[in-house]
């Protein structure tokens, strides 16, 4: 359960504001989705979350802790681009994570541990669809399997945070609807809080729980560089979904979910519309 | 049909792949037919036959003086000394190069100066190696590691650079430290590259090799032509020559399987 909070962030590249006073209480096991427009700072945001960037001003908790300075496998990524590595297989590269984390020189582990990884490795990469590709170089797959192959390596670390950044924008509507199913799916079983950026807001309504927006109010050419973007809108997804089924309505069960007041606690306003 | 658009068939392809060769070994017997007609003392374009059989006293007959197959003691000594001066140059790249590459600290401290160092012109420093190496085997290592070495770490780090920021990170999240991100993810990448460098830089190597051995010494293929230069022995110099550029084609056509053989993914689309 794991709850991420932003406080008045800023984030300025010599005399670029980017994001400016950015506030965000997200609760644990939400799916965030984060759009706006190109260039607005969506994945500059996402950086910071991953901790690849620091803040200018202002801070972020996870779990009320402050978040560490560098990326660490408590938070997954995958991006768009580049998120496996083309040296290693299919299988190779979803047992990186563990096998780095189990050998902290060699990075390779031996004996029953490695049977035990690879068994592990291959009922994940069944999971996300890819069975029957282990052998398989990344660039022998297409862009879909890719996503697919990068989500499955991220998981294997169990992180509490996945952060995506426009993981399916590169893919067709049908293999991306494909994907979705199988996004969906994952975040409902697995313990996982998740942020997405994605400029398609179809994609946001269809997974997210909850759609961030972010805005330039002033797009004046003289007061580009001095404004950065805000929080514009920030929408919850009605009927509220709930990790680990479908809406409340789908569920009657789920009304007592305690996920559900946990997402009500970090979205007050939410109460009235309950 | 577009000039760019042609299509040759294989018969067509090899025939064209052959021309240069050939039309290399027409013109040199011809010229030499020429000027032996002309001069049948010539030296500057001997006939095939005279080669052969410098290639025969060269690589077939017992040295009078010491017993030895020179061509094969020449080229032994200067395979031992590229080997040397590359094997060093190659190891320093891998090391420096990747350190440069993804360590800030390393970079900056090194980064300007194998910059700089990488413009010294390494001939002007030959007659500096022998003074202060000694006229041996060192100096001759030395000038080619002086003269491979800076290039092949740049070119190292760059690739390293290169390799996009997101992958580094992706390691991090799979829990990597520093050197796992090197050792897993930095270093199977760029090998392949370091072997494509080592091919770019074998020219160089043989021409700072042959300088030195021109320059002082006592066998070397580069030794040996620069010694019978004296009595315009063209009929050895071709063979040597012929002989030096063999080895050197083979060298790189090797390491190019070696590659391929070593990370079958280096050539596939999207691999690098
Ligand atoms: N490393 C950087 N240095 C300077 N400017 C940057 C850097 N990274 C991003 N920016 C700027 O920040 C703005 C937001 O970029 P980005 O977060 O990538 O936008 P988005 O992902 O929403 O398209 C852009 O104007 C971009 O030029
Ligand atoms: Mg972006």
């Amino acid at each position: 359960m794991t709850a991420l909070s932003i406080k008045h962030l800023w984030k300025e590249y010599g005399d670029q504001i980017v994001l400016e006073n950015i506030s965000l209480e997200i609760a644990p096991r939400s799916f965030v989705a984060l759009v706006g427009a190109s260039g607005c700072g969506k994945t500059t945001l996402l950086r910071m979350l991953l901790g690849q960037e620091q803040p200018t001003r202002g801070q972020i908790l996870i779990d009320g802790e402050p978040l560490p300075p560098e990326p660490g496998p408590d938070r997954g990524v995958v991006y768009q681009r580049y998120s496996v590595f083309p040296h290693l297989t299919v299988l190779g590269n979803v047992m990186l994570g563990p096998e780095m984390a189990g050998s902290r020189f060699w990075g390779r582990l031996t004996g029953t541990r490695k049977r035990d990884l690879q068994d592990r490795a291959r009922a994940m990469i069944a999971d996300v669809g890819l069975a029957g590709a282990e052998g398989k170089y990344p660039a022998q797959l297409s862009g879909g399997m890719q996503q697919r192959l990068a989500l499955a390596q991220a998981l294997m670390m169990q992180p509490r945070v996945l952060l995506l950044d426009e993981p399916f924008g590169a893919l067709d509507p049908g293999i991306r609807a494909d994907i979705h199913a199988l996004m969906q799916r994952l975040w409902h079983t697995l313990p996982m809080t998740v942020v997405m950026v994605t400029h398609d807001l179809r994609e946001a309504f269809t997974l997210g729980t909850r759609i961030i927006a972010l805005e330039r109010t002033r797009t004046r050419p003289e007061e580009i560089a001095r404004y950065g973007a805000q929080i514009g809108k920030d929408i919850a997804i009605w009927p509220p979904r709930v990790a680990g089924g479908g809406t409340i309505y789908d569920n009657p069960a789920l009304r007592d979910d305690p996920a559900l007041e946990d997402l009500i606690a970090g979205r007050p306003d939410m109460l009235e519309r309950l | 049909m577009r000039l760019i658009n042609q299509q040759l068939s294989p018969p067509a392809l090899l025939a064209l792949k052959l021309a240069p060769f050939v039309l290399l070994v027409i013109a040199y017997l011809a010229g030499s037919a020429a000027r032996l007609a002309d001069n049948p003392a010539d030296k500057l374009l001997p006939a095939l036959s005279s080669m052969a059989t410098a290639i025969d006293l060269m690589a077939f007959t017992p040295d009078r003086r010491t017993g030895d197959y020179l061509l094969w003691t020449d080229t032994w000594a200067s395979l031992k000394r590229l080997g040397a001066g590359l094997g060093i140059s190659t190891a320093m790249a891998l090391v420096v190069g990747v350190a440069i590459g993804i360590f800030p600290v390393i970079r900056a401290l090194l980064g300007p100066f194998v910059g700089f160092v990488a413009m010294v012109p390494p001939l002007a420093l030959l007659p500096v190696l022998f003074i202060m190496l000694g006229l041996g085997e060192i100096s001759k290592i030395a000038l080619i590691v002086i003269g491979v070495a800076p290039l092949m770490i740049r070119d190292m780090a760059q690739r390293v650079l290169d390799l996009p920021r997101e992958q580094i990170v992706k390691a991090e999240t799979l829990s990597a430290n520093s050197w796992l991100v090197v050792w897993r993810v930095v270093l199977p990448q760029v090998l392949p590259r370091l072997i494509i460098s080592l091919r770019l830089q074998l020219g160089a190597a043989f021409l700072f090799l042959i300088a030195a051995e021109a320059i002082s010494s006592d066998s070397g293929l580069g030794y040996r032509i620069f010694l019978v230069r004296r009595y315009l022995s063209m009929d050895i110099i071709f063979p040597y020559v012929a002989w030096i550029t063999f080895l050197a084609a083979m060298a790189d056509y090797g390491l190019d399987r070696l590659r391929r053989w070593l990370f079958p993914w280096s050539d596939m689309e999207g691999g690098r």
